[in-house]
């Protein structure tokens, strides 16, 4: 940590107005406050996601390699693939009603609206998954009904995609509101007067003003659908085989205690959390610079 | 329906737009939401009342409360110097500090579960130091903690930082060309203007650690009456198909979840923020 501390780049003092001592801290303070927030990072953040690849790795790149061929494994890939082709779709056509109708217009009960859109956020993962167990389950409601016509939503994969479908309700909608709120309705007013029609100036107008937020949006929204796993692990009953998704292939192999394999399936997650966390840091770069730290004035020197 | 009285507005879609979102939250969200509480009101007060409060179910929810308690605190204590350093100081590596600390809400719960596990475990990197000072950490209600600690750290951190960049440094000159020492100022004219912020973050990181199931399951060893969770207490009766147990710990964990929903939107209606930035 030393050598970071060190390698500080002295703002250069001539360059900004207020370069005197009285809005800064004196040298040392600064000093350990960012060598304690670094070291806090690093055990909580930088650690674990290195250890994620160095165990995965720990038995060289063939046992890594070899992880993926197990049939379970493959089957657990493609479980997770579907379910997000499905989930993040149908989120995405829920995220753009839900932020028109709401950053569009003006009515009564809005607020109601944006919170039951927040809601998901707020539920425990295992709630989310346990109220489609109660209503769909086989001593739930609808469940002895949908038993008698051979119905499988329970342990099988409609409820899989039920469960994800509820934890990413948020994600595009949360990205797309506050953004086209901000952008008000006069671009949209103006291609309607020029002669566009609805569906042409929500697609040549509305669209291009918010592509990267919708973007990070169904990132966001693909990387929970992928990454899911205490709503999904209540409703997938874990038949090998059938209903596990990547991160319920992980805990089985974690308490198999085949660490290697464990860790290679989690690698690919945690790779996907990393692009993530890139296309978002692009994203904000698109957006406008004056929003990102890095442009703000310096006003402070170490 | 003279509830959804909307503004004259020129823009067409709204009838279509608006009903989708009800229809879909309606049928996603609100009623398997609501049939959890049908559900639980079938058990009556007395059938509710024994299903929580027996010894099992009071000592989850004892541990969920106080682990994300104790996390928040944390979170609020380290983050607020994190986000304090990121947005105040300049140096290497600035840039990827900023962009790793939301890790936490893009790696799927289960992945940083055995990460931390392995990460903390008496043979793991940090595991292994802790053990010579005579500290165990995974399996254990510190595992519950630490794990809770690296979920809830993006809310603190991002709910801060525009607080912070929005400070005016002209109060915090006046205030020291009055005279008032850099400790004097922060007290006095940083930290009552970033309160609200601060509260918030707090909150957020409170009620997500709250209801938290999949980077504690690895790490905390899932003891009865000492390292089990509510959440995971819910799994372990709707595996015995004790629905109306499940549903009663649920309803305790739903409305507590609700309370502190409620509290981050009064508090974001005090510092007149509605988003923080990037969640």
């Amino acid at each position: 940590m030393g050598g970071m501390i060190q390698a500080l780049r002295r703002a250069p003092a001539a360059g900004s107005a207020r370069g005197g001592q009285a809005v800064t801290e004196p040298r040392w303070m600064s000093s350990l406050l960012l060598a304690v927030s670094v070291l806090f990072l690093v055990f909580f953040l930088f650690l674990p996601l290195a250890g994620v690849f160095a165990e995965a790795l720990r038995k060289g790149v063939g046992a890594y390699l070899d992880s993926f061929a197990e049939p379970a494994v493959r089957q657990a890939i493609g479980l997770t693939l579907t379910v997000a082709a499905v989930a993040v779709p149908l989120n995405l056509v829920f995220g753009l009603a839900a932020a028109w109708a709401i950053a569009k217009f003006e009515f009564r009960g809005k607020s109601v609206l944006t919170t039951l859109i927040d809601l998901p956020l707020a539920v425990s993962p295992v709630i989310s998954g346990m109220v489609f167990v109660l209503l769909f389950g086989l001593h739930g409601w609808f469940g002895p009904q949908l038993a008698a016509r051979g119905i499988e939503i329970i342990f099988a994969v409609p409820g899989i995609i039920l469960a994800t479908l509820f934890v990413t309700v948020p994600y595009v909608a949360r990205e797309l509101i506050p953004l086209m709120q901000e952008q008000g309705t006069q671009d949209e007013e103006a291609a309607l007067t020029l002669g566009a029609s609805g569906w042409q100036t929500f697609r040549r107008v509305t669209l291009p003003n918010v592509k990267w937020a919708l973007l990070y949006g169904v990132i966001l929204c693909n990387a929970r659908a992928m990454g899911e796993f205490g709503a999904v692990s209540v409703v997938s009953g874990h038949i090998r085989g059938k209903t596990n998704t990547m991160p319920l292939q992980i805990e089985i192999l974690y308490n198999e205690y085949n660490f290697t394999a464990a860790f290679a399936v989690a690698s690919l997650l945690a790779l996907l959390a990393l692009v993530t966390l890139a296309v978002k840091a692009l994203v904000e770069r698109r957006a406008g610079g004056s929003q990102s730290a890095d442009e703000q004035p310096v006003e402070d020197e170490v | 329906m003279g509830l959804l009285k909307r503004r004259h507005s020129v823009l067409p879609g709204f009838g279509l737009t608006f009903g989708t979102a009800v229809l879909y939250l309606g049928l996603l969200v609100m009623i398997p939401l609501s049939a959890l509480f049908i559900q639980s009101s079938s058990l009556g007060w007395r059938g509710f009342w024994e299903a929580v409060s027996s010894p099992r179910v009071v000592a989850a929810c004892r541990l969920s409360f106080t682990a994300a308690l104790t996390a928040a605190l944390l979170n609020a204590l380290f983050g607020f110097v994190v986000a304090w350093t990121l947005v105040r100081y300049r140096f290497v590596g600035k840039r990827l500090l900023d962009a790793v600390i939301d890790l936490p809400f893009a790696l799927p719960t289960a992945v940083s579960g055995i990460a931390l596990t392995a990460l903390y475990a008496p043979n793991g990197w940090v595991g292994r130091a802790l053990e010579t000072w005579g500290i165990k950490a995974a399996f254990t209600p510190l595992g519950v903690v630490i794990a809770l600690t690296f979920i809830g750290l993006p809310f603190v951190v991002r709910t801060l930082q525009p607080a912070l960049e929005d400070l005016d440094l002209d109060q915090e000159e006046a205030a020291a060309s009055l005279g008032a020492s850099r400790r004097q100022t922060f007290r006095r004219v940083i930290l009552p203007a970033v309160t609200p912020a601060l509260l918030t973050g707090f909150t957020l990181a409170f009620a997500r650690a709250l209801g938290e199931y999949g980077s504690v399951v690895f790490i905390s060893g899932n003891m009865p009456m000492r390292t089990e969770i509510a959440p995971l207490l819910i799994m372990a009766r709707l595996e015995q198909y004790d629905y109306a147990g499940a549903t009663a710990i649920g309803v305790v964990l739903l409305v507590l979840s609700f309370l502190l929903l409620l509290a981050i939107n009064l508090l974001q209606r005090w510092s007149g923020r509605r988003h923080m930035r990037g969640v």
